[in-house]
């Protein structure tokens, strides 16, 4: 447990230091919402239907982006050999990874939504505890896989271009659930509607969490 | 098995196979009945379901040997893996090709996202990530290992991902719509294309697995050589 | 202290060691010579567990002298020319890190006082980027005896270092080597190699082509052997 802590704050305090990863998460983030702004000109009258996808391709690829770097920093000065002779369950690598890929996914998250409200012309108020819901579970599916994933594409001779490859297929279950459920709650309001996609992205979470927590140890090599 | 068994069961299968396809192909062309709004377009739906179901079950057999191989580590079994995850890949292509060429006369579309199209799709992009994996990993211990997990992985999505888009469609109904029922006459034809496809299946698994299996020993005889350095 | 069996290890055609055996005893220090490319670091990968053999066993036994057997992950310090430090983080910060993850416990004032005596005293609160490369392989060495390992793995040890930085990891080596501690260090410059080890392996193809202790024959009469089996025709 402290190790899981201790790996965690040290991804915390070198992103505080550097802030490498987190503006050029959030900076893309943003991007994204433009560009879709100009893609979806035609919508114009019904862009509102749009804009759970649009946040969440922003999420997702900015998530890749933090990801990849997470583990390529790790690489840089053969970091991550010194994590593998711990004396610990490799395990716990995954753990204070995906901990920290949610917390920097969440936060830039928080800032990409803010900006959405003012480019989409949102008005949010009440919908928020069900958002925040909706994007923790979403990001903690996505950082499950997303951390093994970003272990084993670093490690090969395509480094982090073969994350989005490998990533995007697998993790398709969580945005088609976290986008239906934005759209719920968006455009309908229909909160009961909410129980089966929150459902779907929690037991993704909870199985592949299991398994790549279980089979991390195999995978990490330097 | 030895040398000469192995070739004397390929050949003995490879007869079977080609005798099980003329009646396949008489089967859906000749014996079953003419469909009667699609016509003779609905024929290709004994090719473009039973590779569909083929497909799967080679991915099923890459989960199974995936699984063996991170148990036992024996090389055996990743080259199982591969084998069933490159002919997984060959059916699924088989059935997004022959998607389309009947969706436009069917329903004047190219690609319905219909569920069962969709998880072709998705599971075909997650058997090609597989192996792009493996291609960009060097130490075949590693390539191995990592390429067992992601197979893992890449199975247990289906199901979801199955599930995600079937809800998916609930909400956001298409034009058209999957028939589930199959009339009786036509169950001969289905059923003897389903079986011939399952033969071509293990007949390729184990010409593949043959083919990976000589190329260990053209890399160790190699090794040996050291002809490498 | 290590049973070293049949070990290979593959890379698709090219094999980087093949069927090597190796008993390595308690407390020996072993000077690993051989070309590029010859196996040695590929041989310490697997010891350090940072990789899987392709064949073959590698077993770790019992410890002269106590009940646990050595553990690869807790015994072993492995120090590379990758340092294996986290350039933004301070000297300080690295090796808490790293202690935090060894279960060692250290105050702040044991932290400086290692950091010190590997000549770094006064610049502990920098981050490790100001640092020019000697300097990080100065540290390297104090993270790699963090935890006071039983055996040692290094590969080029000496890259980057000075002169006298040189001389400070000669008289860490040598200091582990007389408390007992088992070495084994991948390196070409053969004088080094004579003067610390007190056996002398040179793999060639990934196979020992040469293992005789020091005691055995004179710095003179190894460098022959080395500039026939170790030496790059290039290089000659």
């Amino acid at each position: 447990m402290n190790k899981i802590w201790a790996i965690f704050r040290k991804d915390l305090l070198i992103e505080l230091r550097t802030k490498d990863s987190f503006n050029a998460m959030l900076f893309f983030g943003i991007v994204v919402l433009v560009i879709f702004n100009f893609a979806m000109e035609s919508l114009r009258s019904s862009i509102h239907s749009a804009v759970p996808g649009v946040l969440w391709v922003a999420f997702a690829f900015s998530g890749t982006l933090g990801l990849n770097r997470m583990f390529a920093a790790e690489k840089e000065n053969g970091c991550l050999q010194g994590l593998l002779m711990i004396p610990a369950d490799r395990g716990v690598i995954y753990l204070g990874k995906t901990l920290a890929a949610t917390v920097f996914m969440l936060i830039v998250e928080f800032i990409v939504f803010v900006f959405s409200l003012v480019f989409f012309n949102l008005t949010v108020w009440a919908e928020i505890p069900y958002l925040a819901l909706i994007f923790f579970i979403g990001t903690l599916g996505f950082t499950a896989v997303g951390t093994l994933l970003s272990a084993i594409a670093v490690n090969t001779r395509m480094r982090e271009v073969l994350l989005p490859l490998i990533l995007f297929p697998v993790i398709l279950p969580v945005l088609v659930n976290a986008v239906e459920a934005t759209n719920i709650v968006l455009n309908t309001a229909d909160y009961h509607a909410l129980k089966l996609p929150l459902t779907v992205m929690t037991v993704f979470t909870i199985v592949f969490g299991t398994i790549s927590y279980l089979l991390f140890e195999h995978v990490l090599e330097d | 098995m030895s040398e000469s068994s192995r070739s004397r069961m390929d050949a003995v299968l490879g007869v079977v196979l080609l005798l099980g396809m003329m009646l396949a192909l008489y089967m859906a062309f000749i014996e079953a009945p003419r469909e009667q709004t699609m016509g003779d377009l609905q024929r290709i739906f004994y090719f473009h379901v039973p590779a569909g179901i083929t497909g799967i079950t080679a991915f099923a057999i890459n989960f199974v040997a995936s699984l063996m191989f991170v148990i036992r580590k024996n090389r055996w079994w990743d080259n199982l893996a591969l084998s069933a995850a490159e002919i997984g890949v060959m059916f699924l292509v088989m059935v997004l090709v022959t998607g389309p060429i009947w969706a436009k006369p069917a329903w004047f579309v190219w690609w319905t996202w219909s569920p069962r199209l969709t998880l072709s799709l998705v599971l075909c992009l997650l058997y090609v990530s597989y192996l792009l994996i493996r291609k960009y990993i060097e130490d075949p211990e590693r390539k191995a290992m990592v390429s067992a997990v992601f197979g893992i992985i890449a199975f247990m999505d289906a199901p979801l991902v199955w599930f995600s888009i079937r809800w998916w469609r609930d909400i956001h109904p298409s034009l058209t719509s999957e028939s589930g029922g199959l009339a009786p006459e036509m169950r001969p034809a289905f059923f003897t294309c389903m079986a011939v496809f399952q033969v071509l299946m293990i007949y390729l698994l184990r010409r593949r697995f043959y083919l990976e299996s000589l190329s260990n020993e053209l890399e160790l005889i190699e090794r040996e050589a050291g002809t490498a350095r | 202290m290590i049973q070293i069996r049949g070990l290979s290890k593959y890379f698709g055609r090219f094999s980087a060691l093949r069927n090597l055996d190796l008993a390595v005893r308690q407390g020996e220090f072993i000077a690993l010579f051989g070309r590029n490319g010859a196996g040695k670091s590929t041989l310490l990968r697997l010891l350090a567990g940072l990789s899987r053999p392709s064949s073959g066993t590698i077993q770790y036994s019992r410890l002269a002298g106590s009940p646990k057997r050595l553990n690869p992950r807790s015994d072993i310090g492995y120090l590379s020319h990758l340092t294996s430090l986290y350039l933004d983080l301070t000297a300080m910060e690295n090796l808490r890190f790293y202690a935090q993850l060894m279960d060692i416990q250290l105050d702040e004032e044991d932290l400086v006082q290692r950091i010190g005596r590997v000549g770094l005293a006064g610049r502990e609160r920098e981050p490790v980027r100001n640092y020019s490369r000697g300097m990080q392989q100065r540290l390297a060495i104090a993270r790699a005896f963090l935890h006071d390992p039983e055996m040692l793995l290094l590969d080029e040890p000496f890259t980057g270092l000075d002169q006298s930085g040189s001389d400070l990891l000669k008289r860490v080596l040598a200091d582990a080597h007389a408390r007992g501690k088992t070495c084994i260090m991948a390196i070409h410059d053969a004088q080094v190699g004579y003067e610390l080890a007190d056996r002398l392996v040179i793999l060639e193809r990934g196979a020992a082509a040469f293992d005789t202790p020091k005691s055995s024959l004179s710095l003179a009469e190894f460098r022959e052997q080395y500039m026939k089996n170790a030496t790059d025709l290039t290089d000659a």
